[in-house]
């Protein structure tokens, strides 16, 4: 072999003096890194992905994962991810793969934005003692209304109002699909929002019998693979999502192996056991604005326009002229995923080299529809990459009018973001289909755990507004007012439509 | 800070300005010497059919062409001067302001169901967003504001407002924070008929201004007031809404009590939500609005701004402080406080 083994990602080392060889770091490692021999424990750290899942259950803390033990020769350009991605592709002669979002490291917009608190000319208000509203309303809302005065001087509303989904916090989960991720995993997400009352996605991978239950608070998607579609999954659905693209892998289709199309998930996704469910790059009956318009009316055709029907696009150059687009449909909202977006499998190339931030995305979309008086026509949903309550404060001030969250969900169940979910090991129970992984994850506890996390989000988004002297978030949206941009350039500035600290 | 006065004789009876200069400087404590105005409706009974444009000049020979040219561009200017302004030692007259009376050309805009409002308002906003030395600080028929920077009493004598006689007034008495001492951030604010006086700070004004904006109009004062006048003429002239409805679309009910509401009240407080909901106004206000039959108080969601009503006969008076009412009527009955959100509104019998 001409280049050899790479360097080491991650040394794995155990301290013998805290060791009490107790064997959990083997029973937990999914990955072979441990082995027993004799009395001794000894260590394969190539194997090692740092889900530091062996971590998480040593007893004694006796286990240290060190990033890049091995130095390459140092050089801005030939960066070490650049060499290896050589030397994979030079064995391999493939388009390598990837887990989870965006890993260049390009600024974070949210992290260059900070928000506004009020101090003596405007009382912050305190939401431990007033009312503070977070209802959200997902859908078209109308852009006047036509009333009728009443001889006795009531006034009757013409107006009907179309559905709309009802959340009390902007949070939703977005779209993992069963088979992408466990069914425990979207047993834990489905009881957490059930119990919270927001929304999450089923992503396309069908609707599960065993989570008929939560349906009320389930999203139903149709991707371009149509996995899982009929009639029964489109009723069963609070709303319906036509997903068209994907932040972490912009102009592709999904990819499936057909290792973890096991019989249930066959069945949830009406394919053959075994074989790789591959969604191909477009719906291959959406080549125009005016076919995805017809899609969305056949979609509400089939289930009496009583749902919503929301569109996916990932965040590309051209996401305002899009989203202007798909406004003038029949769609209720438009979901704007950025190139942070998580995934559990990726090309590398896609997932670090196309699309733009969610933060640009939502902001000129927000901007378009608004200047095009079409604002009201659709609600703006924001996903990629929404790490905390504040990344949610500024996006609504951006002009998103909720959130959906992937990976911070799944970091509430134990991710660690190894990264690897593509490989179908996950130690944690979440990204496998493999059974005696999966019943590591157990439903109740996890989706505590996320339940917990949105409900302390929603705890923080609400000191927020208080603390800007807003008791409603229909007044943080939009509201670029109360952003400044701390060393962001001007030209995104004037994008984003803030000013800078201290203007 | 702050402090506001209105008031409107419900039988249209005349009261001239020297007891609301009285009425306001009770109230000097809510201001800075930085900010004062009025506006009084029925002060041109000569010209009543004409909008009276109130104009600042930086400078008479530099700018007043310019606006002549537009104005006679889409309309007729039926009669314009000076308007009259008396040397005080406290006021440094940094603008001459002037009259207009115009009378618009329906036939320019054709497409248009309300023509001449259209064209007085595409001026304003015109005239106020290009900066040319010139703004539009009041535009209605048979009204009028009167404004600068200085204290309530200085601004009154400086126009000498008991000369007015108006049978609605509204007056403010400015502590500014945002833009001190510049004429055109002093309120009354003001669009064709509607006139805005404010006490607070809007902290939804972000989203207010880009909502408002996307139906044509343009924010040009740097204040968060202009957007109010915006509004409401948006909701209640082109959408139609009653005052009423419009203060429950700009400051209305929490969902806990659209909740609790019966069926129909709760249909309608939802879809007003959902509709106007980039429209409702946050952060501490107390405001009061008027147009030519009405005036309107109302406050913030929770009433972190004071407002006291008073009546007395045919009158209505709404204002910061009961002792700026009593200053005007020391007999003013009915002395009540409304509640958050909920507005006071008096209207002229016909």
């Amino acid at each position: 072999m001409s280049i050899g083994s790479t360097p080491l990602k991650f040394k794995v080392s155990i301290d013998p003096d805290r060791c009490m060889s107790c064997g959990r770091c083997i029973e937990n490692c999914s990955y072979g890194v441990y082995r027993k021999e004799g009395d001794d424990i000894r260590i394969n750290s190539r194997n090692c992905v740092a889900c530091h899942r062996c971590l998480a259950f040593c007893p004694r803390d006796a286990i240290d994962i060190e990033e890049k033990p091995n130095d390459y020769r140092s050089h801005p350009l030939w960066t070490r991810e650049v060499r290896e991605a050589i030397f994979n592709q030079a064995k391999t002669g493939k388009i390598i793969l990837a887990g989870m979002g965006n890993a260049q490291p390009y600024p974070v917009i949210f992290d260059r934005l900070v928000l506004d608190a009020c101090q003596v000319t405007n009382p912050s208000i305190d939401p431990l003692r007033e009312p503070m509203e977070l209802r959200t309303y997902i859908g078209k809302k109308p852009s006047s209304l036509t009333l009728k005065q009443l001889p006795d001087g009531e006034v009757e509303l013409i107006t009907k109002l179309t559905p709309n989904l009802q959340i009390e916090t902007p949070i939703m989960i977005g779209h993992m699909s069963y088979g992408a991720i466990s069914l425990n995993a979207q047993t834990a997400l489905a009881k957490a929002v059930s119990r919270i009352g927001t929304f999450m996605g089923t992503g396309e991978g069908g609707l599960h019998e065993s989570l008929y239950p939560y349906q009320k608070n389930m999203i139903v998607q149709v991707a371009s693979g149509r996995f899982g579609v009929d009639i029964n999954y489109l009723e069963r659905g609070a709303a319906i999502e036509i997903k068209i693209g994907q932040g972490a892998k912009p102009g592709i289709g999904g990819h499936l192996p057909g290792e973890k199309v096991c019989a249930d998930v066959s069945c949830t996704r009406m394919i053959p056991e075994g074989s790789d469910a591959i969604s191909p790059a477009p719906h291959h009956d959406i080549y125009s604005i005016e076919d995805l318009k017809q899609l969305v009316r056949g979609l509400k055709e089939a289930t009496e326009w009583k749902k919503p029907v929301f569109v996916k696009i990932a965040a590309v150059h051209n996401s305002a002229a899009i989203a202007a687009g798909i406004a003038r449909s029949s769609a209720d909202a438009v979901v704007i995923d950025g190139f942070r977006g998580g995934t559990g499998a990726a090309p590398r190339v896609f997932r670090d080299h196309v699309g733009i931030p969610v933060e640009a995305a939502v902001a000129s979309v927000d901007a378009k529809l608004r200047q095009q008086g079409i604002r009201h026509k659709v609600s703006i949903i924001a996903s990629g990459g929404i790490r905390e309550s504040a990344d949610v404060a500024k996006i609504i001030c951006l002009g998103a009018d909720a959130v959906y969250i992937g990976t911070s969900a799944l970091v509430a169940m134990g991710c660690r973001v190894c990264g690897t979910c593509y490989q179908g090991n996950c130690a944690w129970g979440i990204a496998t289909q493999k059974p005696e992984l999966v019943k590591r994850l157990d439903p109740e506890t996890n989706s505590v755990q996320v339940e917990n996390l949105i409900h302390g989000w929603t705890l923080e988004l609400a000191e927020l507004m208080g603390a800007a002297g807003i008791n409603s978030i229909e007044s943080l949206r939009g509201n670029r007012d109360r952003l400044r941009g701390y060393m962001l350039d001007e030209g995104l500035m004037e994008v984003l439509d803030v000013k800078t600290v201290g203007a | 800070m702050c402090g506001i006065i209105g008031v409107i004789d419900r039988n249209r009876q005349l009261m001239d300005g020297g007891k609301i200069r009285e009425s306001l400087a009770m109230m000097d404590e809510r201001g800075s010497g930085e900010g004062a105005g009025y506006v009084a409706y029925g002060i041109y009974p000569d010209y009543k059919d004409y909008y009276a444009l109130h104009v600042f000049f930086d400078n008479i020979r530099e700018n007043k062409g310019a606006l002549d040219t537009l104005l006679e561009k889409w309309g007729t200017i039926v009669h314009d001067e000076q308007i009259k302004t008396y040397e005080q030692p406290n006021i440094r007259k940094v603008h001459t302001p002037w009259r207009y009376f115009f009378r618009p050309d329906r036939s320019l805009m054709p497409k248009s169901t309300t023509p001449d409002e259209d064209i007085v308002t595409h001026l304003v906003m015109k005239v106020n967003a290009e900066k040319n030395g010139a703004l539009i600080f009041s535009s209605g028929k048979n009204l009028g504001v009167f404004k600068a920077a200085g204290w309530p009493e200085d601004v009154a004598n400086f126009y000498r407002i008991e000369d007015y006689k108006g049978y609605l007034w509204l007056a403010h008495n400015r502590y500014p924070t945002n833009t001190s001492g510049w004429w055109g951030g002093a309120h009354p604010f003001n669009l064709l008929n509607w006139s805005v006086v404010h006490n607070g700070e809007i902290t939804s004004y972000g989203t207010n201004r880009r909502y408002i904006e996307s139906f044509g109009y343009k924010c040009t004062m740097y204040t968060d007031t202009e957007v109010v006048a915006y509004l409401v003429d948006l909701l209640v002239r082109k959408h139609g809404l009653s005052e009423k409805l419009a203060v429950r679309a700009l400051a209305p009910p929490f969902w806990e009590e659209i909740d609790l509401m019966p069926p129909k009240e709760q249909e309608l407080n939802r879809a007003i939500r959902l509709t106007y909901g980039p429209a409702l106004m946050n952060g501490p206000f107390a405001i009061c609005v008027a147009n030519e039959h009405s005036l309107v108080g109302f406050t913030d969601r929770i009433k972190l701004r004071p407002l006291v009503s008073g009546e007395s006969g045919d009158r209505l008076y709404i204002s910061s402080e009961e002792a700026a009412i009593r200053r005007i009527d020391p007999d003013v009955e009915n002395i009540s406080m409304p509640k958050a959100g909920e507005p006071v509104i008096g209207r002229v019998y016909s």
